[in-house]
C-alpha cells in the first residue's frame, strides 16, 4: 500500500478508535502533531492508538520514547507501519 | 456551634492482618502484604497483587456469620472492620441512632463479574446475585447486621471514597444532624479493577515502590477500613484515640485520571485541610501520602506536598502502599487507621520499597520506622475524575 | 433549614424542557421502558470531550448546564450527585471486555469512565468548579443522601450549591433487575400504569438538577426544608407512620399541615400495598399526586418528584395529570415527598412555598 492510502486507512481507524464523531479525514493533517496541539489528544488517546497499532497491524509499542515519536503524526505512524506492519 | 469530632474506636483488614494489631505489627516489622495472589482469579497472574489473608469462610467466622452465596467478599471485609471498631468504642447499643457512610468502588463483583453475562441472559438461578451488584449492597447488609437505620448512605468517589466517608461523617457529627456515626470503605480485589489498571498501563510488574525515581506502577488490593466517630458531648469518659480536626474535599478539574504534574489539586485540599484544623504547616508531624507509585500521582503529590510545606519544613512523610497495595475506596479509610496508630504509639512507619531518590523532587519518605512525638497528621488521598481528599487527624 | 431552590433542570422521557408535558405527556405502550428525550448534547457540552462521554455522563452535563445557564452569576461551591447506578453503561461494557478479550490489553476508557464519580468529575471539569465534589450511590436513597449533604454544605459556609439526581437505564441492567421480577412482562401505556394489578413496573430513567441556596432570590422556586431517609427491612406502616411523625416534629409539623403529597406509586403490587395504607392515613383535604407513570421508576426518581414539588409551590397550581385525588385545599403551602423501594428503603423530602 502507498503511503497516502494507509494515512487515508488510517485516519479512518483513528476517527473510530476515538469516537472523533464531527472529525472527517480531510480534517486530519496528517502532519499535524495529533497531541495537545492538531486534534489535541491526551495520554489516554495515546493508550488506545497503542492498541490500534498492536491490534491492526501487530506493532508492539512499549518504549515510552519510541510511543511518543511514532504517534506524534499521522505520517510517523503510517512510515512505521510500512516497515514493520505485519 | 461546630462540634468536635473525636474517634473512639476503628478497625481494619488489609493484605498486612485483619486486624488492628496484625496490621501495627506488620508496620513495626516492615512487612509488605504485597505477593502473589491466593483468591482473586486473574490471567494477569504475573502481576503481584495484595490480598487480605483470610478466605471468605474465615471473614464470615470472624464476623460470626454463616456464609451464604449472597454475601461479597467486599461485604464480610466491611463487616469486619466495622465490627472491630465497634467493640473496640463500646458503642454497641448506640448502633440504631448511629449514621453508617461507607464506600465502595467494586461492589459485589467479585460474586457477579464471573457470571455477569449469564446473570443478562435471565438465569433465573442467579436471581440471589441481583442486589449484590448495588453499591449500596454491602453497607445495607452492613447495617442489617448492626442495627443502623437513618442516615445510613454510601460514597463513591473512586480511590479517595473513604476519605470522603469520613469527612462526611464528620460534617454530619460537627453540624449536630448525629451525635455518632461509623464510617469508612471497603472493597475486594477483582478482575475488573485489575485489569483497568492493566488498560491504563499503570500495573506495577514489580510491586508498588511509592515516590521512588524507578517506580512502575500500582499494585492493587483490597482491605476494609471503619472509625467511630464521636461528638465531645457524648463521648463522656471513654477513651479517645483521637480527633478528626481537619478536612478538605476539593476538585482538580484537570483531566479525567490524570492529576497536573504541579500537583495544583493535592496543594489545594492539604492547604484546606490544615486551615480548617486552625493549625500552621509546621504543626503537621508526620503526612502519610496517596503515594500509588505511579508515575504521575507521586510526582503530582510530591510536588505539592514541596508547595505546601517548603522543602526545608518538609515534616516526615511515608506512603504505606508498599505494604498495602492500593486498596482503592478503602485506602482513605485504612491510611486513617495508620495516621490514629502513628499518634497513639508516637512512631512514623516508614515508605518501604523505596531505593532511589526521585529527580524532580527534593523531599525524601522516611525509609526507617521513627519514635516521634506525633500531635497532628496529615493523611491524602486522591481519585480518578479529581477527587481529592484530605485529612487531618490530631491527638487529644 | 431552607434550601431555596433557585434554578431547576429536568431531562426525563417527557418533553420536560419546557414543561409542556404536563398538559400533553409523552405516551409509550410498545415496551416495559421509558428513555429520556434527549437534547442536542452539542449545545451543552464541549464537543471534544463529548467523544468519551457514556449517556448518563451526557445526561447529566446536560441538565447541569441548563440548571446553571439560568443564574449565570452563581458558581456553585458544591457539585453533589446522587445516583443509584451511576455510570452503568460503562461498567458494564469494561465488565463484558475483560470476559471477551480474556484479559488481554484492554482499551482503558470504558474503564475510566465506570467510575462512579464521572459524571460529578467531568462537571467540575466542564465547568472548572474547584470546590466541594461528591458521588452517593445508595440505591434507591442517593439522591436523599446528596440532598442532606447539600443541606450540610448551606449551613456550613457555602450560598450555594449544585445537586443533581441521575440515573440511567441500560438493557442489561433491565435483563438483570428482570429475573427479580422488577418489571412488568407486557408492555403497558404508561399513563395506565396504575390500572390493574401487577407485580411489575416500568424502568425509567432521568436527570434532574437543582442549584440549592441559603438566600432567597426573586426567582426562588420552592424551598426545601427537610429531608429523611429509613432503612428498615420488612417494615410495616406503623413504622413509616412513627418515622413521618418524628421528622414532621422536628420541623414543628404534622400531616395536617402538610397541602400535598407526592407519592412514589410504581403500578407495582409489590411496592404499592405500603403505599395504599400510607393514603388512607393522609386527611382527606389534601391532595395526593403520583410521577412515575410519566418517568417510569429509577433509582433517583424523587429528584424528578422535587422538579414536580417546586413546580406545584411556583405555579400554586396541581395539573391535573400528577393528581390522583383532588383535595379541597386552595393553596399550596407545604408538600412530602415520600418514595420507598421493596418496604425498606423509605424517603421524605419536605418542601415550602418560598
Amino acid at each position: 500500500m502507498k503511503e497516502e492510502e494507509l494515512i487515508e486507512k488510517l485516519k479512518a481507524e483513528i476517527i473510530e478508535q476515538l469516537s472523533l464523531e464531527d472529525i472527517t479525514p480531510a480534517d486530519i493533517d496528517a502532519d499535524a502533531p495529533l497531541f495537545v496541539e492538531g486534534l489535541g489528544l491526551d495520554s489516554i488517546d495515546a493508550i488506545e492508538l497503542t492498541h490500534l497499532l498492536d491490534r491492526n497491524y501487530g506493532i508492539k509499542l512499549e518504549d515510552p520514547k519510541a510511543r511518543r515519536e511514532v504517534l506524534a503524526s499521522v505520517r510517523s505512524m503510517a512510515q512505521l507501519i510500512a516497515k514493520q506492519g505485519k | 456551634m461546630r462540634r468536635r469530632v473525636f474517634v473512639t474506636g476503628f478497625g481494619i483488614l488489609s493484605a498486612i492482618g485483619c486486624d488492628v494489631e496484625s496490621n501495627y505489627s506488620s508496620l513495626l516489622s516492615g512487612r509488605s502484604g504485597i505477593g502473589q495472589a491466593k483468591f482473586v482469579k486473574t490471567l494477569l497472574d504475573r502481576y503481584p497483587f495484595a490480598e487480605v489473608p483470610a478466605s471468605n469462610e474465615e471473614l464470615a467466622a470472624k464476623a460470626g456469620l454463616r456464609l451464604e452465596p449472597f454475601h461479597s467478599r467486599t461485604f464480610l471485609l466491611g463487616l469486619c472492620a466495622a465490627k472491630e471498631a465497634i467493640r473496640m468504642a463500646g458503642c454497641e447499643d448506640q448502633l440504631p441512632s448511629m449514621a453508617l457512610v461507607g464506600s465502595t468502588t467494586v461492589a459485589g463483583m467479585d460474586l457477579t463479574e464471573s457470571c455477569y453475562v449469564r446473570m443478562v441472559e435471565e438465569d433465573p438461578t442467579l436471581k440471589y446475585l441481583v442486589d449484590s451488584m448495588d453499591c449500596s449492597d454491602a453497607v445495607n447488609r452492613m447495617a442489617s447486621v448492626l442495627g443502623n437505620r437513618n442516615m445510613v448512605s454510601s460514597v463513591s468517589t473512586a480511590c479517595s471514597s473513604s476519605a470522603n466517608a469520613i469527612i462526611v461523617g464528620t460534617r454530619m457529627i460537627s453540624s449536630g444532624l448525629a451525635d455518632r456515626a461509623l464510617v469508612g470503605g471497603m472493597d475486594s480485589l477483582v478482575r475488573f479493577s485489575i485489569n483497568g489498571f492493566n488498560a491504563l498501563e499503570i500495573l506495577s510488574p514489580t510491586g508498588s515502590q511509592p515516590f521512588d525515581q524507578n517506580r512502575d506502577g500500582v499494585t492493587p488490593s483490597e482491605g476494609a477500613a471503619f472509625l467511630v466517630l464521636e461528638a465531645e458531648d457524648v463521648v463522656g469518659n471513654r477513651r479517645v484515640y483521637g480527633e478528626i480536626k481537619g478536612f478538605a474535599n476539593a476538585n482538580a478539574a484537570f483531566h479525567q485520571t490524570a492529576s497536573s504534574p504541579n500537583g495544583e489539586g493535592a496543594l489545594a485540599v492539604i492547604s484546606k485541610a490544615i486551615e480548617k484544623a486552625g493549625l500552621q504547616p509546621s504543626e503537621i508531624d508526620y503526612v502519610n501520602a496517596h503515594g500509588t507509585g505511579t508515575k504521575n500521582n507521586d510526582l503530582s503529590e510530591g510536588r505539592a506536598l514541596e508547595a505546601a510545606f517548603g522543602v526545608e519544613a518538609m515534616p516526615l512523610f511515608s506512603s504505606t502502599k508498599g505494604y498495602t497495595g492500593h486498596p482503592f475506596a478503602a485506602a482513605g479509610a485504612v491510611e486513617a487507621v495508620f495516621s490514629l496508630l502513628a499518634i497513639n504509639n508516637q512512631v512514623v512507619f516508614p515508605n518501604i520499597n523505596f531505593k532511589t531518590p526521585m529527580e524532580e523532587l527534593s523531599i525524601r519518605p522516611v525509609t526507617t520506622l521513627q519514635k516521634k512525638e506525633i500531635r497532628n497528621v496529615l493523611s491524602n488521598s486522591f481519585g480518578f475524575g479529581g477527587a481529592d481528599s484530605s485529612l487531618i487527624i490530631s491527638k487529644v | 433549614m431552607q434550601a431555596y431552590i433557585n434554578s431547576v433542570s429536568l431531562i426525563s422521557p417527557q418533553l420536560t424542557h419546557d414543561g409542556s408535558f404536563l398538559t400533553h405527556p409523552l405516551v409509550n405502550e410498545l415496551a416495559c421502558v421509558m428513555n429520556c428525550v434527549e437534547p442536542v448534547y452539542k449545545e451543552y457540552i464541549n464537543p471534544v470531550a463529548l467523544r468519551r462521554m457514556s449517556h448518563v455522563v451526557k445526561l447529566g452535563l446536560a441538565a447541569s448546564a441548563i440548571c446553571m445557564r439560568q443564574l449565570p452569576d452563581v458558581r456553585p461551591e458544591a457539585v453533589i450527585i446522587g445516583s443509584g447506578l451511576a455510570c452503568l453503561s460503562d461498567l458494564e461494557k469494561f465488565t463484558r471486555l475483560v470476559e471477551e478479550y480474556k484479559e488481554e490489553t484492554l482499551p482503558p476508557i470504558p474503564f475510566i469512565n465506570s467510575a462512579h464519580n464521572t459524571v460529578a468529575a467531568q462537571i467540575a471539569m466542564q465547568h472548572k468548579l474547584t470546590g466541594y465534589n461528591i458521588t452517593y450511590c445508595h440505591h434507591f436513597l442517593s439522591f436523599e443522601s446528596a440532598l442532606r449533604d447539600a443541606f450540610m454544605c448551606l449551613s456550613e459556609d457555602m450560598q450555594n450549591v449544585l445537586v443533581g439526581g441521575i440515573d440511567e437505564r441500560t438493557s442489561d441492567n433491565f435483563h438483570i433487575y428482570n429475573i427479580a421480577g422488577f418489571w412488568r412482562k407486557e408492555p403497558v401505556n404508561n399513563l395506565d400504569l396504575f390500572k390493574g394489578s401487577y407485580p411489575g413496573t416500568l424502568n425509567g430513567e432521568g436527570a434532574a438538577f437543582f442549584i440549592l441556596s441559603n438566600e432567597k432570590s426573586d426567582g426562588s422556586l420552592a424551598c426545601v426544608t427537610g429531608v429523611h431517609t429509613l432503612l428498615l427491612p420488612n417494615s410495616t406502616i406503623e413504622d413509616v407512620n412513627q418515622e413521618l411523625e418524628v421528622f414532621l416534629k422536628k420541623h414543628s409539623l404534622s400531616k395536617e399541615d402538610i397541602d400535598l403529597f407526592i407519592l412514589g406509586r410504581n403500578g407495582s403490587n409489590v411496592y404499592d400495598s405500603l403505599y395504599g395504607q400510607f393514603e388512607e392515613e393522609i386527611p382527606q383535604s389534601a391532595h395526593i399526586a403520583y410521577y412515575k407513570h410519566l418517568c417510569g421508576e429509577y433509582m433517583t426518581s424523587s429528584s424528578f418528584a422535587m422538579w414536580v414539588a417546586s413546580n406545584v409551590l411556583s405555579s400554586q397550581s396541581l395539573p391535573d395529570i400528577l393528581t390522583f385525588r383532588r383535595g379541597s385545599r386552595q393553596d399550596f403551602h407545604r408538600v412530602l415527598i415520600y418514595n420507598q423501594a421493596l418496604g425498606k428503603e423509605h424517603a421524605f423530602i419536605l418542601l415550602e412555598r418560598a
